[in-house]
């Protein structure tokens, strides 16, 4: 595997079994009395969030703890980096502590980017702007698997603001590197241009795509989106494509519904599909520590070289 | 007094070798065999002769920005690219809006004394699109200005913009536009496509720039005044332009040396030193300017060079500057991008850097290579190839895209009216 | 297995000297027969054993032990698999590497006496990082340990209370353990590497 985790595009097919498989194992640390690893003993991992997350966070500081690494926590708020530090400043700072792996989030798209040019250490990409978000493509992955027990061939179907979503770059480019096949169904002011490029299909029509979807994935919609003219009124965006019980009701007997949080309940997705038996909505934060386990147990314990005597 | 030089094998425009004469300013004698006693000799075996290039686009950041650039160090960069005229445009600090701050500029630039420095008159007060900047008291002033830019910002009232462009006429200027519709472009960081999609980053449609050129095509040609139109970068603008030419309209263009040569894909690695407004576009568009240029629908080469300090471009994408450097690389790029895949030869590089653009600035005398014309040379070696080597570039500002991309040629010296301002490479002045 | 035994598996190179096998299929058998008496015997009819195998090979071995054990006891010995990949001391010194599977019985390692199984014991580093895994997840009244081969050269003080055989090596020699389950064929091979 790469030094870095910043795209999902990044990612071989066999890296991203791999890290499912490890991620497969690593799960059962939640049941043993000690849920601890030793493996990351001594290393250190920064967490570097310039946006508010405190569950993206917790998950990825509860992943370092359990593999007994070292945890500093570097929040936007409260620090140097209001009083405007720059990134490369902050990255500098990183180096100077010692820091074997930083998990950054970021407002601004390719932030890990310029940060792996700075730091000699591992930079992992838990968000940035609009770009990517790989490590909750992953847990996606894992989740389906988990559910459903496979991942070629199966029908994904994510609905909602693509053009502004990072989850929906990395689970597209995730999933068909698994097999999948995958369909965006949105308002065409919310996708991309050049979506066509794209390894999915596309559609407008939610009804018409339920029936055939395995996994049905809701993205977030931000009501600012109405006011800079990508939708009329929050009314109508739900009303086509927000997923109410009616519409739950049309997907396959197996069918199950995700979304990577945190829900607009009520906008993008109704209260009871939320909380119904098919959403994985929680189980996908339980499966998100196992899987940034295996990410940070697969970047950082073994070393560069090739296999030694 | 500048001296009298003997300038030996140089080959005008690219052409058979011969002796160039330079005495008080002027080019005395040009032909084979040339001597002259007492003149101070320069060996031009293999150097190509042009006349001195002209910039219709630079930002030389003074007033306001001297941590970037000044006139001082912008225009040491300009003599080191061969230039010996440089259009200083009006987004500085305060605004190039009143005859004051254009004579100031001006002033600066006589003080230096490496390139002539023509400033350019803000459009509106301000650049701020409301009202009208004095442009008859620029055009008055000592600064003599013609060429009147909001560059940085589009003239995208359209009634602003049939105003400006009728007023001008009463003394000769030209309303040079950056076209740029800024509400299809709000937040923009990279061309609109393929490459924005998957980054992540906000868009910029070429449409932006084609509809504002579109408009502004028209509107001259009802008003019956002059368009430029600012560093053209779509395929699409390149086609409208051609259009508008065949009507015999009065619209010139211009097109940067980075859009000739560099594309979006560049931005793949979230590099601010390839972020730069209109953003580098896709091959396609590059190939349309390229032709463009050739073919004449284009008139002209600037360099919108824009120095940025270090701090303004080592950052994430979103928050860095827009702008690249441009005057000490230019000749260079166009000679890889247009002259080695023989688009055009010297004569026609002499055209598209030298003449039309002085002929677009309004400057006094056309630029030619003739016994009697002012001794505004640059003498060129088309030989090397080698890696650009910003460090050790005069401007003020590294932001260079070209750096370590192996490019031909050198500016070997560089004359203004008949004194040297570049000898061997290195200031003379 | 200890990171010499990772060649184990490994197919032969060019330059490798021909394989000498030490231990055919019936031999293997007759060695698992008798380990299997011999932990009835120490554990007083292994009421309290769990077999845990250390993956790849310690596994089917912990299973046919398992096999033997029922079949004179006629009561089952629950078995599984312990991964030691997360416990190793040489993780920094080369790339990172799949985990193998770990499946503790149901009734757990708390109190029970735990017989590790692995197919070769080499430095010993193996079977402390099975010790610390176990410790993670019970505490067993004793840990024991059954190897098919033991190689000799410890670089640990650990000792193996079960061997197939006793298999003095130079550290220019390879050790291969096949198993059917794994490999299709049972043999134990010795094989030169020729540098």
């Amino acid at each position: 595997m790469n030094r870095h985790l910043i795209s999902a595009g990044d990612l071989s097919q066999d890296d991203a079994v791999l890290i499912l498989d490890t991620a497969d194992e690593l799960d059962r640390i939640a049941e043993r009395p000690v849920k601890k690893l030793p493996t990351l003993r001594g290393r250190t991992v920064v967490n570097l969030f310039y946006e508010d997350s405190t569950r993206t966070r917790i998950s990825f500081e509860a992943a370092a703890k359990r593999l007994s690494a070292d945890v500093i926590n570097f929040s936007a708020k409260g620090s140097s980096v209001t009083k405007g530090e720059s990134l490369k400043d902050t990255a500098l700072t990183l180096e100077a502590m010692g820091a074997d792996a930083v998990v950054i989030r970021h407002s601004a798209s390719g932030a890990p980017h310029r940060l792996a040019g700075w730091v000699r250490g591992s930079v992992v990409n838990a968000g940035d702007g609009a770009h990517e978000h790989p490590t909750q493509a992953l847990l996606d992955a894992f989740t389906m698997r988990r559910r459903l027990g496979r991942l070629d061939g199966l029908r994904v179907t994510i609905v909602g603001d693509v053009l502004h979503s990072r989850v929906a770059r990395s689970n597209v480019l995730l999933l068909s590197t698994l097999g999948a096949e995958v369909t965006l169904v949105a308002p065409p002011t919310l996708l991309p241009v050049a979506v066509g490029s794209w390894p999915c299909a596309v559609g407008y029509d939610l009804d018409a795509a339920l029936p055939k979807a395995d996994v049905v994935m809701m993205l977030r919609v931000q009501q600012e989106r109405m006011n800079a003219a990508y939708f009329p009124t929050v009314r109508e965006y739900s009303r086509r494509y927000g997923l109410d019980a009616a519409r739950m009701a049309l997907l396959p007997e197996h069918g199950i519904v995700m979304h990577p949080g945190p829900m607009n309940r009520g906008v993008e997705i109704a209260a009871e599909v939320a909380d119904s038996v098919r959403s994985t909505i929680v189980e996908q934060v339980a499966n998100g520590v196992s899987v940034r386990m295996a990410v940070l147990y697969l970047l950082l314990s073994g070393s560069d070289q090739g296999d030694q005597r | 007094m500048t001296g009298t030089w003997l300038i030996t094998g140089a080959r005008p425009l690219g052409r058979d070798a011969a002796d160039v004469l330079v005495r008080d300013g002027l080019i005395a004698e040009i032909g084979p065999g040339l001597d002259e006693p007492g003149a101070q000799r320069l060996d031009a075996g293999g150097l190509i002769l042009l006349p001195g290039l002209v910039d219709l686009h630079t930002h030389l950041r003074e007033p306001g920005r001297e941590d970037a650039e000044t006139v001082s160090s912008g225009t040491a960069a300009a003599a080191l690219g061969g230039y010996t005229t440089v259009h200083a445009m009006a987004n500085t600090e305060p605004v190039a809006d009143t005859a004051g701050v254009v004579e100031q500029v001006w002033r600066l630039g006589r003080e230096a004394g490496r390139c002539d420095v023509q400033p350019v008159g803000a459009v509106t007060a301000g650049l701020a699109g409301s009202r009208l900047a004095e442009l008859g008291a620029m055009a008055d002033s000592a600064a003599r200005v013609r060429v009147f830019s909001d560059d940085g910002r589009c003239v995208d009232d359209a009634v602003l913009m049939r105003r400006a462009l009728e007023y001008v006429r009463a003394f000769g200027g030209v309303i040079a536009q950056h076209a740029q519709d800024p509400r299809l472009t709000s937040g923009a960081q990279v061309n609109e496509g393929e490459i924005s999609a998957r980054l992540g980053l906000t868009g910029w449609p070429a449409v932006a720039e084609e509809a504002i050129i579109a408009r502004d095509c028209l509107l001259t040609a009802h008003v019956g005044s002059a368009l430029h139109v600012c560093h053209v970068s779509t395929a699409g603008s390149v086609e409208i332009i051609r259009w508008a030419k065949s009507k015999g309209w009065r619209v010139t263009a211009e097109v940067t040396p980075h859009h000739l040569l560099l594309t979006e894909a560049l931005a793949a690695g979230y590099d601010p030193a390839f972020k730069v407004n209109p953003p580098l576009r896709t091959a396609e568009d590059a190939r349309a300017l390229r032709a463009g240029l050739a073919d004449g629908t284009i008139d002209c080469v600037a360099t919108d060079h824009a120095p940025h300090p270090l701090e303004d471009k080592e950052t994430e994408w979103e928050v860095a500057a827009f702008g690249m450097t441009g005057l000490e690389t230019a000749l260079r790029v166009v000679h890889e991008a247009l002259v080695e895949p023989g688009l055009l030869d010297w004569a026609g590089v002499a055209d598209r850097m030298s003449a039309r653009p002085a002929a677009i600035g309004r400057l006094s005398g056309p630029r030619r290579l003739a016994p009697g014309e002012p001794a505004s040379l640059v003498l060129y070696d088309p030989s090397p190839r080698e890696a650009v080597d910003a460090t050790a570039h005069a401007s003020k500002s590294r932001n260079t895209p070209f750096a370590g991309m192996v490019l031909p040629g050198r500016v070997v010296a560089t004359f203004l009216r008949g004194r040297p301002t570049v000898l061997d490479g290195k200031l003379a002045w | 297995m200890t990171h010499a035994a990772d060649q184990a598996g490994r197919a032969q190179r060019p330059g490798d000297s021909p394989a000498r096998a030490v231990l055919e299929p019936a031999g293997i058998k007759r060695a698992l027969t008798r380990i299997a008496h011999e932990i009835l015997e120490r554990t007083n009819g292994a009421g309290d054993v769990v077999l845990l195998g250390i993956p790849t090979r310690g596994v089917p071995l912990a299973h046919r032990l398992a096999e033997r054990l029922e079949q004179v006891e006629g009561h089952p010995v629950p078995a599984g698999s312990l991964d030691i990949t997360m416990y190793r001391d040489d993780l920094r010194l080369r790339p990172a590497r799949a985990l193998g599977h770990t499946e503790v019985p149901t009734a757990g390692i708390d109190d029970k006496i735990v017989v590790l199984v692995d197919d070769v014991l080499y430095s010993g580093r193996t079977v402390r990082a099975a010790l610390d895994a176990l410790g993670d997840i019970g505490r067993p009244r004793a840990v024991q340990l059954a190897v098919l081969v033991d190689r000799g050269h410890r670089e640990l003080p650990i000792r193996p209370d079960y061997v197939g055989k006793n298999l003095p090596t130079s550290q220019r020699e390879m050790v291969r353990v096949l198993l059917t389950e794994v490999d299709g064929q049972d043999a134990v091979l010795l094989e030169r590497e020729v540098s």
